[in-house]
């Protein structure tokens, strides 16, 4: 072994394995973000059950397991778990979630009492017909038009055509009907026929899939992409564009962890389709903390800046009031400045996170170290004069045009003197206006 | 250890001594087979039929709860995400050097498991837009995925004989041994236990969870409680009878017994009796006939009863309902029917000053003019009327109100006229436009809304004497009408 790629890879085998998965993971994300959207996610999970009536039917009718009748079979059973998980919730006023619950434990067993009926007349697995194993991709080759290719690949690659099609023509319908149904049959695009639509497509790449790869990939592939893709942007283009890029790429990762990891733990490869479904929790789990918006972790990231950013200005414009007190002083004990410990409980914060704030501030020019003492620079004066006129003006604002109390005008302005701008304190300056004092008597500082 | 110690088997073998029920079932030319299974003299047939009766009142009981918190398919979740807990403490059994299938280390790995996979969803929801179903969904297919990855690595263990491991993916209802008959009663009686004890901090989560928070209860702690109830019950359930039974106990029962009730107590234990019967049901039939496995009975009887809840269900079912509005329906009909007689004949008797008491006969032709019924409508409802006693028809032509009739027809009209007096005089509507609303309203006043709109307009009204229409009773001319309702 070399590096991250193994030695032992042919593109013969591991390409040809990467390829169907990544094709089925492009065709179930693409539908599965109108599944998403429509609160259907468990839908492929279900399907996934409840195939096996359709499958046991087909079989028991044409009795032969040629894959035509059984495809047809399994695509039937998930169009009658659809139908009947849609009809139960608004006959009965069913939750969502139950009835789908109900109607795929119940298809199940059915197929599996008329699998387990048939089983004298001739063995049928129900493991071997439903779930195929993405390792023997290789195995199975067709010829077509002098190329050479698995089966699958070919199998699935039309799935993929066939979603991308119908997705790419009837794009708008589908974005209208998903997230405005009445909106958009009102505008005679029948939600239903689309709602319908997509439980055909669904279930094509679902029994296309099981058949081919094993059912755990499409039922990760159908939810976690899009799900991770959500939590990145909020347009609906690009959150397809995104389950794409992920689908695509947990399908070469997840192979890359089936086959090396396991190996230098000294065991043999496992199952390419379940480390697929891990790879691409891997990826939500990274969107998760780290997504620019909805992320956890950039989340807390951006309040920890902002809660700095906050102290920062209380620090210098503290600073500017203490030099405003002193205006009687000389220039040399006016802009002494203060230590620390000084600082700390004139503003009532703890002394560790204001220490690395004060040098943040020094940093940027806005303070500077005299001796163990943080003095205002000529740049820190003028932020602190900002600082004190937002929250005199809004002081004042708050007494004259929103008769707050007195007592409480301090703390209101002590909130909103962070978020004010420059076309902010011009617009209280006109409304209070103009006034030079604040309801305390003190000065109101010009706009530098 | 026998199961003897069931005080309910202890009454059906005092039973059977006395009767000689096998006399009895020969006598009815019923087969010796069926009563041997119905009597649970197999071993085997009891701790099967028990174990899983037991189980099914228990997921009964608790997955009412979760269909209730809009968590139908948690268990479904979590029965996916035990996987690879299951897989983890198999792997660290062997490693420690125990044969790897010891069932309580499992047990554990699974519940733990299953927690976590608790914990994703519940963080998912908490802190991204995702839904409900998408955390779900996220959950169980990666935790699945992993699980089959590291079943993958338990098979290549030298000792690894996994092969019990199958079970906890695909059940073993039929083969269920008495420790696990023991362990689903002393977790079943436990959820009950737990259910009520927490039976009213619960509801009001399932129905206010807000409200539950502002009054001080703590939300989050009594969700993760009910929660790992159901973590454990699927956990007891897994490893016993498999995964989709496991699911289906968790969802069908509940969902069924929504149709019959609107108050949660009686949804809780029917939804108990349902699970319980169900299981009774499909492992007796399993046990009689060959070739059926148990779990898939046991879930097709549960989907029987589904189907029966969904159709006669008394508050929710399908024919129910529909029975409900035709009956509706039919009263509409008739009231229109009397108070258009009412009021024509009202009018004729303004018009003429017939006797006293009795009401002035009405023709059909004029009767048609009222409203925009067919003849067959009108002749049919006609017809009804005659048969109730409320119309008495004169002639080919001629109908008249019968004393209960006019009874019923007045107080109809004294409803209609009160509405409509009190929509022009407090809602303040044009007299032209309050007949077509009160004509709606009428049907559904209440007694106690009648005796407020009565208070309301002033005593002159009451004393159930009809006040006298606000607006021309004959209906204005067609073309009119129907420029009236485009404006």
């Amino acid at each position: 072994m070399n590096g991250l790629w193994p030695d032992d890879w042919s593109w013969q085998l591991d390409g040809w394995i990467i390829l169907a998965g990544v094709l089925c993971a492009l065709s179930s994300a693409l539908v599965g973000n109108f599944l998403v959207l429509r609160k259907l996610s468990l839908l492929g999970d279900a399907i996934s059950h409840a195939v096996l009536p359709g499958l046991a039917i087909a079989f028991l009718v044409t009795a032969s397991r040629s894959s035509w009748p059984m495809f047809l079979g399994a695509v039937i059973a998930g169009l009658v778990t659809a139908g009947a998980t849609q009809w139960i919730r608004s006959a009965g006023k069913v939750d969502e979630g139950a009835s789908l619950g109900v109607v795929f434990t119940c298809l199940f067993a059915l197929g599996l009492v008329l699998i387990v009926q048939a089983a004298d007349r001739v063995d049928l697995d129900p493991g071997c017909v439903l779930y195929g194993a993405i390792e023997t991709t290789p195995l199975d080759q067709v010829s077509w038009l002098g190329w050479r290719m698995p089966r699958v690949v070919w199998v699935l690659g039309t799935v993929l055509l066939v979603n991308v099609l119908v997705l790419g023509v009837l794009y708008k319908e589908f974005q209208l009907s998903s997230f405005d149904p009445s909106m958009s049959t009102a505008l005679g695009i029948s939600a239903h026929g689309m709602h319908s639509l997509l439980m055909v497509l669904v279930a094509v790449t679902a029994v296309a899939s099981f058949e081919s790869v094993g059912n755990i990939l499409v039922v990760a592939m159908l939810v976690v992409p899009p799900a991770a893709a959500q939590l990145i942007s909020d347009r609906l283009g690009r959150v397809i564009a995104w389950s794409l890029i992920l689908a695509a790429f947990s399908a070469v990762l997840g192979h890359w962890l089936a086959t090396v990891v396991p190996r230098a733990m000294g065991y043999r490869a496992v199952s390419t389709s379940a480390m697929i479904a891990v790879a691409a929790g891997l990826l939500f789990c990274v969107c998760f903390l780290v997504g620019p918006r909805q992320g956890v972790l950039s989340r807390w990231w951006q309040r920890r800046a902002a809660a700095a950013e906050m102290l920062a200005e209380d620090v210098v414009g503290w600073l500017y009031r203490r030099e405003e007190k002193l205006a009687a002083a000389d220039k040399a004990s006016r802009e002494a400045g203060a230590g620390p410990e000084e600082l700390a409980s004139g503003l009532g914060v703890a002394l560790g996170p204001l220490r690395r704030n004060l040098k943040r501030l020094v940093r940027r020019g806005t303070l500077q170290n005299v001796a163990g003492r943080y003095q205002l620079t000529a740049a820190g004066r003028e932020e602190g004069q900002r600082v004190v006129r937002a929250h005199r003006l809004w002081e004042q604002y708050l007494v004259e045009q929103a008769e707050v109390p007195l007592s409480r005008i301090h703390e209101h302005a002590e909130r909103f003197e962070h978020v004010t701008t420059a076309r902010m304190r011009e617009a209280l300056a006109e409304q209070t206006d103009g006034t030079e004092r604040d309801p305390h008597g003190s000065r109101i500082p010009p706009e530098h | 250890m026998t199961f003897n110690a069931c005080p309910l088997l202890e009454a059906a073998s005092l039973f059977k001594q006395g009767w000689s029920p096998e006399w009895f079932c020969s006598w009815l030319g019923l087969p010796d087979e069926l009563w041997r299974v119905l009597s649970l003299r197999d071993y085997n047939t009891r701790v099967v039929v028990f174990g899983t009766a037991l189980l099914g009142a228990a997921a009964g009981v608790i997955g009412s709860f979760a269909l209730l918190r809009k968590r139908a398919l948690l268990g479904d979740a979590l029965s996916h995400a035990m996987l690879p807990g299951i897989a983890v403490a198999y792997l660290i059994s062997v490693l420690l050097g125990q044969e790897g299938k010891s069932l309580p280390l499992l047990l554990l790995g699974a519940t733990l498991s299953g927690l976590l996979g608790t914990c994703c969803v519940l963080g998912i929801r908490q802190w991204t837009k995702l839904k409900e179903d998408a955390a779900l969904s996220i959950v169980l297919s990666v935790f699945f995925g992993a699980g089959v990855a590291l079943l993958g690595i338990v098979q290549q263990t030298t000792r690894g004989h996994a092969a019990g491991l199958e079970s906890f993916i695909f059940g073993k209802a039929s083969a269920l041994a008495v420790e696990d008959a023991w362990v689903i009663f002393g977790g079943g009686l436990c959820c009950v236990l737990l259910v009520i004890l927490f039976f009213k901090e619960w509801k009001l989560l399932c129905f206010d969870e807000t409200f539950a928070a502002s009054s001080g209860w703590p939300v989050l702690g009594l969700d993760w409680l009910m929660m790992l109830l159901i973590v454990l019950i699927s956990v007891i359930g897994l490893q016993a009878v498999g995964l989709v039974l496991m699911i289906a106990l968790l969802v069908i029962p509940p969902a069924a017994a929504r149709f019959w009730t609107d108050q949660l107590r009686t949804m809780v234990w029917l939804a108990g009796a349902l699970g319980c019967v169900s299981s009774f049901g499909g492992a007796i039939v399993s046990a009689l006939l060959p070739r059926l496995p148990s779990g898939a009975m046991i879930v097709l009887f549960a989907g029987a009863m589904f189907l029966l809840s969904f159709l006669l269900g008394t508050r929710r079912g399908i024919l129910f309902q529909a029975w409900q509005s035709w009956r509706l329906q039919q009263r509409v009909q008739r009231q229109h029917l009397l108070r258009a007689m009412f009021e024509l004949s009202e009018l004729q008797a303004a018009g003429a000053a017939s006797s006293v008491g009795q009401p002035a006969p009405v023709s059909r032709e004029r009767l048609q003019g009222m409203r925009s019924w067919s003849k067959r409508q009108l002749a049919t409802e006609i017809n009804r009327a005659v048969t109730a006693g409320l119309v008495i028809p004169l002639s080919s032509d001629q109908l008249r109100l019968t004393a209960a009739g006019q009874q019923m027809a007045s107080k109809l009209v004294h409803q209609h006229r009160l509405w409509e007096l009190y929509l022009i005089t407090h809602a303040e509507q044009a007299p032209s436009k309050v007949d077509r609303d009160a004509d709606q309203m009428e049907h559904v006043l209440t007694p106690e809304m009648i005796a407020r709109l009565e208070r309301l307009l002033n005593a002159s009204q009451q004393g159930g004497s009809v006040p006298s229409s606000p607006h021309p009773i004959l209906p204005p001319p067609e073309t009119e009408r129907i420029g009236g309702e485009q404006a």
